[in-house]
């Protein structure tokens, strides 16, 4: 899923300081899993920002809506009929849902809520860490399984450096370092003499290095 | 056993501490409360694990966002007591409202009748 | 083995005699004479000086611009490069750079990662790692070719090195990690700093039973200690450094006043152990702001004078 965190409430106060409607919008997915964007976080984000305003002797509309997904036309079209009686939408949806809502609702102002961080997994409850980053072309099966893009702290393909100590990364006394994972499983599934095959410098163009990228499936195009 | 307890403090019950949001927290000094707290049983003996574990993280957490907006995150605080303790109950009761007292109403209530807001 | 360039640490190895190199660090400022300043001091008991890529991330005066000053003083550069900070694009243009002034000699790194240094907000790079920079100089040399394809117009001539880490985690793939090296196309090796003796050779033999000794050059490396708390600093703070209890209790063992003559004793009869060990070429002398004393470790190694070649 993607992973993100919820932004410090002041930076959200000073972001709708100047309006007076506001639309919180939570969306279902990853963000509810996460708990940064889901109909929970939008009900305690408006809690908090109508006692922040009522403190401040401001009378402000803040209201509440938790869409199905912000990155599909589908649900955000659900936002029509009520888009115009806002002057700023918080979307605490992921970068995606946001800027979605934003292409669509041109003439609304909309305000990320939350940060978005990295595509994860649920490592335990209120625990999650970076799994890919969406080369766009997938190496997995020749690293057992474990990403050296994502979580090689120097995304190094023919790893590990000489700074891994105690299967830690240089980098910091509590991450893994992915080489050590990579040489363990490799090792478990019997296959350590794979260790040797010198991965080839890579295509990045697949990869944020190439621009924008699209997936275009015409067997699915009407 | 009836317990004397100031009569200011309202009471709810909840099957489990697990159950209180924080956004029941918040809620309630939204509609004007001046300081919540939770009560529930001694870490380490919930019946459903951690769930006064959770009530206290959640606590924290409505602390914190209680702090930012300039409510006061003093104004919420987790007790953890047995059930057997109904003089400790009462100790608390004065002890929380004596905190309260010192740090005055919840400011939202007066800028709301000073401003004629709606709830 | 016979020579692939005109690289004069290559002639040497060539030759069989045991190497010396060392190391210096530019400036965090424009003097190039800090560089040659250091370089006289030592030039005459090594065959040729590495010159570092902004080490431990920190921001200096650029390896390329250092080693042009080494080489405009005669004095024979390693160009360290690391991938940190490059893509490949400017990776060749510096190595073509490099080669403009016949610089011969290149160590292919990854570099530390940014965090350690006074930049830790910027971005890296690693578009590629120093396996594949070994590749590419290769490449670069033996194809005279580009990695896009083009032909090069006066390829580069580089004795390609990486480094080794005998000591780094995990231990069970130090030698296959090795071999990889050199099936990239590694020719010298130079190792981290050996103060764990018995590791290292232990290393150095399961190198042998592979015949990894004869396909590359390896240095060992060494670095003299100033102190006992420079001791356990290493053992304690730099990652990937093995130094021994022995080490520090010895160092600990001697006045203040008397350290950096102990420290430089170790090193001394390090050197003396490690060049009877098979498979050791040469050595790597990395005296960390202590350049002054490389002349003296190197004779009373007996390794003065050094051999001249042709
Ligand atoms: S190799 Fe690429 S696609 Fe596969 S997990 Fe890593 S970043 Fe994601
Ligand atoms: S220690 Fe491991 S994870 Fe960290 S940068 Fe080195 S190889 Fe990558």
């Amino acid at each position: 899923m993607i992973v993100a965190k919820q932004k410090p409430i002041e930076e959200i106060i000073e972001g709708v300081r100047d309006y007076e409607k506001i639309l919180i919008a939570g969306c279902n997915e990853c963000v509810t899993v996460c708990e940064a964007g889901g109909k929970k976080e939008v009900g305690i984000l408006a809690s908090a920002l109508r006692m922040y305003f009522m403190n401040q002797g401001k009378n402000m509309k803040i209201d509440e809506v938790t869409l199905e997904r912000q990155c599909d036309h589908e649900y955000l079209e659900e936002l029509r009929k009520i888009i115009d009686r806002y002057d700023v939408v918080i979307s605490l949806a992921c970068g995606a849902g946001v800027q979605f809502m934003a292409e669509k609702y041109f003439r609304t102002r909309v305000l990320p809520g939350v940060d978005t961080c990295f595509m994860g997994v649920t490592e335990e409850r209120g625990v999650w860490s970076e799994r890919c980053q969406g080369c766009g072309k997938c190496i997995l099966g020749e690293t057992a399984g474990i990403c050296p893009i994502s979580r090689c702290a120097k995304r190094i393909l023919n790893g590990p450096c000489g700074g891994s100590t105690k299967g830690k990364c240089e980098i910091d006394k509590e991450l893994d370092c992915a080489w050590q994972l990579i040489i363990d499983r490799l090792n478990e599934l019997g296959r350590l003499d794979d260790y040797e095959k010198i991965i080839p410098i890579k295509d990045w163009s697949t990869e944020r290095a190439g621009g924008p990228r699209r997936v275009v499936r015409e067997d699915l195009r009407l | 056993m009836r317990i004397q307890y100031p009569e200011n403090i309202k009471i709810i019950g909840v099957p489990c501490t697990g159950k209180v949001d924080v956004l029941h927290l918040l809620r309630a000094f939204e509609k004007g409360a001046d300081g919540v707290y939770v009560v529930g049983c001694l870490e380490g003996d919930c019946r459903f694990n951690s769930g006064n574990l959770r009530a206290r993280k959640r606590v924290e957490q409505a602390q914190h966002i209680l702090e930012s907006i300039g409510v006061g995150g003093e104004r919420v605080q987790m007790y953890n007591l047995s059930s057997g303790e109904g003089p400790r109950f009462a100790e608390i009761a004065v002890e929380m409202t004596e905190k309260i007292r010192k740090m005055g109403p919840n400011p939202i209530k007066i800028s709301k009748e000073k401003n004629g807001c709606m709830i | 083995m016979n020579t692939n360039t005109p690289s004069k640490l290559e002639k040497i190895l060539a030759a069989g005699h045991l190497a010396v190199t060392s190391e210096c660090g530019p400036p965090r400022g424009s003097d190039g004479e800090f560089v040659t300043k250091k370089a006289k001091m030592i030039k005459d008991h090594v065959d040729a000086i590495n010159v570092t890529d902004n080490q431990t991330s920190v921001t200096r005066l650029c390896s390329l611009a250092a080693c042009i000053h080494l080489k405009l003083m005669g004095v024979e550069p390693v160009l360290q490069m690391v991938t940190r900070d490059r893509n490949r694009i400017a990776l060749q243009s510096d190595i073509l750079g490099a080669a403009s002034f016949d610089i011969y000699n290149i160590l292919c790194l990854s570099g530390d990662h940014q965090i350690f240094g006074d930049n830790p907000h910027g971005q890296n790079v690693f578009d590629l790692d120093s396996i594949n920079l070994v590749q590419t100089v290769r490449f670069m040399r033996d194809e005279a070719k580009f990695l896009g394809g083009e032909d090069i117009q006066r390829p580069p001539k580089m004795f390609v090195g990486a480094a080794a880490n005998p000591f780094a985690d995990p231990f069970e793939i130090r030698v296959r990690r090795l071999a990889k090296k050199i099936a990239a196309g590694a020719e010298f090796i130079q190792t981290q700093c050996v103060y764990n003796v018995e590791k290292f050779e232990s290393w150095m033999k399961m190198a042998r039973d592979r015949g990894l000794h004869e396909k590359t050059y390896i240095l060992a490396g060494v670095t003299p200690l100033k102190s006992a708390g420079m001791a356990r600093y290493m053992k304690n703070r730099v990652p990937g450094m093995d130094v021994p209890d022995g080490i520090v209790k010895r160092m600990s063992g001697v006045p203040k006043e008397k350290q950096p003559e102990e420290g430089i004793k170790i090193c001394v009869e390090t050197i003396q152990r490690l060049r009877e060990v098979e498979g050791v070429r040469g050595f790597h002398i990395m005296a960390i702001e202590w350049e002054e004393k490389v002349p003296e470790i190197v004779e009373r190694s007996g390794l003065y004078p050094r051999p001249e070649v042709v």
